[in-house]
């Protein structure tokens, strides 16, 4: 029990931020912040963004980074809508359901396809992740623009929807589609073979693969996971906004890295946890969804988390060193 | 001794103690060093050695009540400017230079940097490292980038840059651990006329062979506290031994008692530029020694085994069947198991916990319904952290935390845990203090004894005695001797290892 609470001390001192930040919020705009509604509104925008966070995540977790996530979520769902599209052609065309779940199938095939792009310089040809994924950020962005010429595509059937505005007893579906994902992320990161090797391909690849793992299929599949998780992301975009454009989200890649940082994964990779992050993208989404209550120009947002990442991290790196001091 | 009982002392050190929240990493040192001496400094992995030198260089403020002397000056409070001012230059393991930077630059622009010179004066940084590195005696160029020298060189560079600061008192950590033995002699010829020169050397090392042929005087510590000083003439390898452990270890022959059937071929393997025409045999119950001078061939020939390096021509047959591995993960399947020279880089993922480590090579047994079981592993790992008396055997400590000599052993563990019918050690006692060396030993010899067969790499001579059945010697990729350990001895050895034999016998 203590052996697990020293493990995890970060994640408890941002569970304990987010629960300040409530509170102060509470305060600053009575009535209006912690109501149903805003709690509902920011569900809405928290699960992309989160499930974004996560890909991000498993990837810094093994010292890389994926710079293109958010453009192979949007190259996936540009793609599918134009196949949505032409299916469903306005109503003339496929019925509703059927089409939605061959436009859902399309998005992950494209993913993975940018997945394996991205894993196969990376773990097969040993090309710095930061430089593969900078240039495929390029080619997708591009491809996409390209297909689109810069325009949004729509024209889904209505049903589409409801996936990114529908509800379930008052929840959120998007809400829901990021509870599982937070757990299916868990389990194969901090619970199964795959996930261990990570941290351990994060630490040291050498000593890893010449501990009998195969290390290459331990990166190829966090950068395939990684697109999954952007065509999920996608998904929920692409139904939310009712379209599909190739500048979406342009600015969660920047947000996912330091989501995934404030969360307690070491940029240099061998640690962090699924709900560091995902503690990490909520207070994210309470302070901008705050400020955006109290009317404060969203630049000012920026200026706090960034100051709140900054923060957080120096407490983390005292405290890691008087600990390292004490043990000396 | 030149001098050393006439020389004045440089530094005095009475009663320093320094304490860490919880640790006592020192307590009550005396310590002195003469002028134009050589002194060694001893101890066992933990034993104070770091926590001493990091007090000297003004890193570690010492506890109230410490005496610190230079030159006969009481000096209240060392800082590591001061420390430098004062004349005391310790070179680090890694030593603390810029890979990046030339030679002259690395040798001469911190002097320039003390002198509060605004801009860099190039003549002055030439002429600085050309006098520094003539005193030296070598030859190196001055425009070459740092990372494209040897780490011999780059030691020298080290050195160099002590000498223009014109330090009186040079502080080696472990300079011999990277070096061939022609490198050694080198380095052991500079530090004797420094010595000459009137500098005050304080040597640290495990090699006490080493240690007694270049030092003066030598002082032990254990545990953090002073055991001794003792002139290098008037006492031996024994009694520094059991200083240092406050035990007596010894050394002799440990032959297999359980020698079987062969369980490794490996016939006429090669590899260009590696190995050529390798050829050799390893018996269940058997430990083979292989050695030779560093470049040898030795590393990459197991590292062939092991799958890391496949050779182009030639067979291996493991119980008689041909094999080929050809990653770590093949080889390991294969029931071969290697445990990496550099334990830092390869044998560990440093950050992670002992648990994550010594479990990482049989990581898939603990899936269950696509799930790792985390009380399953941990229940094994401590089990086999008992079985190789890792200490502490705290399953959640960092492997950085853990001392050489028992990182060594995690590393052994996850191997053990693998069951394999041939276990290879590369250099298995490199930077390992003498209890653990100890320890180490037994181990193979009780694995070997217990029916698993055993490839043994090593630099160190008197390990390869007392532990082989078997001795193979390589030079330059061919074995070029092979012997029974049994009434071995180190020249023979050493002969095969630095003499051609084919010409010899042709010349004959």
């Amino acid at each position: 029990m203590k052996e697990h609470f020293k493990r995890n001390m970060h994640q408890y001192r941002l569970l304990a931020l987010l629960g300040i930040l409530l509170i102060v919020m509470g305060f600053l705009v009575p009535g209006k912040f912690l109501t149903v509604r805003n709690f509902r509104n920011m569900g809405f925008q928290m699960a992309e963004f989160g499930i974004l966070a996560i890909g991000m995540s498993a990837v810094i977790m093994t010292g890389g980074i994926n710079l293109s996530i958010v453009n192979s979520a949007m190259l996936a769902s540009i793609i599918s809508s134009f196949v949505m599209r032409a299916m469903y052609d306005g109503g003339n065309g496929m019925a509703e359901l059927p089409c939605i779940a061959i436009g859902i199938v399309v998005t992950f095939a494209v993913a993975l396809l940018c997945g394996l792009f991205n894993g196969f310089f990376v773990a097969y040809i040993g090309v710095i992740p930061i430089l593969v994924t900078l240039g495929s950020q390029t080619v997708f962005d591009g491809v996409a623009l390209n297909i689109t010429r810069g325009s949004s595509v729509s024209g889904f059937p209505k049903l589409f929807q409801q996936i990114g505005m529908g509800t379930f007893l008052g929840i959120p579906y998007t809400m829901l589609v990021y509870l599982v994902v937070i757990l299916v992320a868990y389990l194969l990161i901090e619970r199964s073979y795959w996930g261990i090797s990570i941290y351990m391909v994060g630490g040291n690849e050498k000593a890893t693969r010449f501990s009998g793992i195969n290390t290459r299929k331990t990166l190829m599949g966090v950068y395939v996971f990684s697109a999954m998780m952007a065509a999920v992301a996608g998904i929920l975009m692409t139904s939310r906004y009712n379209s599909a454009r190739a500048d979406y989200g342009s600015s969660y890649t920047m947000q996912a890295i330091a989501a995934t940082v404030l969360g307690g994964t070491s940029i240099t990779g061998g640690s962090g946890h699924v709900l560091g992050t995902v503690i990490a993208v909520a207070i994210i989404q309470v302070v901008s969804s705050g400020f955006n209550i109290l009317k404060i120009n969203r630049n000012f947002t920026d200026i706090a988390i960034g100051l709140i990442l900054i923060g957080m991290l120096a407490i983390k790196h005292f405290v890691d060193k008087e600990k390292m001091l004490a043990r000396k | 001794m030149p001098g050393a009982e006439s020389a004045r002392l440089f530094i005095r050190l009475e009663n320093v103690s320094k304490t860490f929240p919880g640790v006592n990493a020192l307590t009550n040192i005396n310590f002195d060093v003469r002028g134009g001496e050589i002194h060694g400094l001893i101890g066992e992995n933990g034993a104070g050695k770091s926590t001493l030198i990091k007090v000297l260089a003004g890193v570690h403020k010492p506890d109230p009540g410490a005496v610190i002397e230079i030159d006969g000056e009481r000096v209240d409070s060392l800082t590591p400017t001061e420390s430098m001012r004062r004349g005391i230059m310790v070179i680090y393991q890694d030593f603390s230079l810029f890979p990046t930077l030339t030679v002259k630059e690395n040798i001469a622009f911190s002097e320039q940097i003390e002198r509060k010179r605004r801009l860099v004066n190039w003549k002055e940084v030439e002429e600085v490292s050309k006098r520094a590195l003539s005193i030296l005696g070598v030859d190196i160029d001055l425009n070459a980038r740092l990372n494209t020298l040897s780490t011999a060189r780059q030691q020298l560079v080290a050195i160099a840059r002590a000498l223009v600061y014109d330090s009186k008192l040079l502080v080696m950590d472990e300079p011999t651990s990277a070096l061939s033995s022609g490198e050694v002699e080198n380095l052991f010829r500079i530090m004797r006329d420094l010595r000459s020169r009137g500098m005050g050397i304080i040597f640290i090392s495990h090699k006490l062979d080493e240690l007694f042929s270049i030092v003066d005087r030598m002082t032990v510590l254990r545990d953090g506290m002073y055991i001794g000083t003792r002139n290098a003439g008037e006492t031996d390898v024994n009694e520094i031994i059991t200083m240092m452990v406050g035990r007596e270890i010894k050394q002799e022959h440990m032959g297999g008692t359980n020698i079987g059937e062969i369980v490794l071929e490996v016939q006429d393997i090669s590899k260009r530029g590696n190995f050529s025409n390798v050829t050799f045999n390893l018996r269940r119950g058997e430990i083979l020694g292989i050695t030779g001078l560093v470049g040898a061939g030795r590393t990459e020939t197991v590292r062939a085994l092991f799958g890391l390096n496949p050779p182009d021509s030639g067979t291996i047959l493991l119980e008689g069947k041909p094999i080929a591995p050809k990653s770590p993960a093949e080889a390991q399947a294969l029931g071969i198991a290697y445990v990496p020279e550099s334990r830092q880089t390869e044998g560990l993922v440093m950050q992670q916990d002992a648990e994550s480590n010594i479990t990482l090579s049989i990581l898939k047994t603990f899936q269950k319904n696509m799930l790792i079981q985390f009380p399953e592993r941990s229940k094994r790992s401590v089990e086999l952290m008992q079985q190789l008396n890792v200490k502490p055997a705290y399953p959640f400590m960092q492997a950085a935390k853990f001392s050489g000599g028992n990182q060594q052993k995690i590393v052994v563990a996850k191997w053990l845990a693998t069951k394999p019918k041939v276990l290879i050690v590369d250099e298995p006692t490199n930077g390992v203090d003498v209890g653990a060396k100890t320890e180490i030993h037994q181990l193979l010899r009780q694995l070997a004894d217990e029916g698993m067969a055993v490839i043994m790499v090593s630099s160190e001579l008197p390990e390869i005695l007392s532990i082989s059945d078997r001795v193979l010697v390589m030079r330059r990729g061919r074995i070029n001797g092979e012997f029974e350990a049994k009434g071995l001895t180190q020249e023979r050895i050493m002969e095969r290892a630095v003499l051609d034999t084919r010409r010899k016998e042709a010349g004959a």
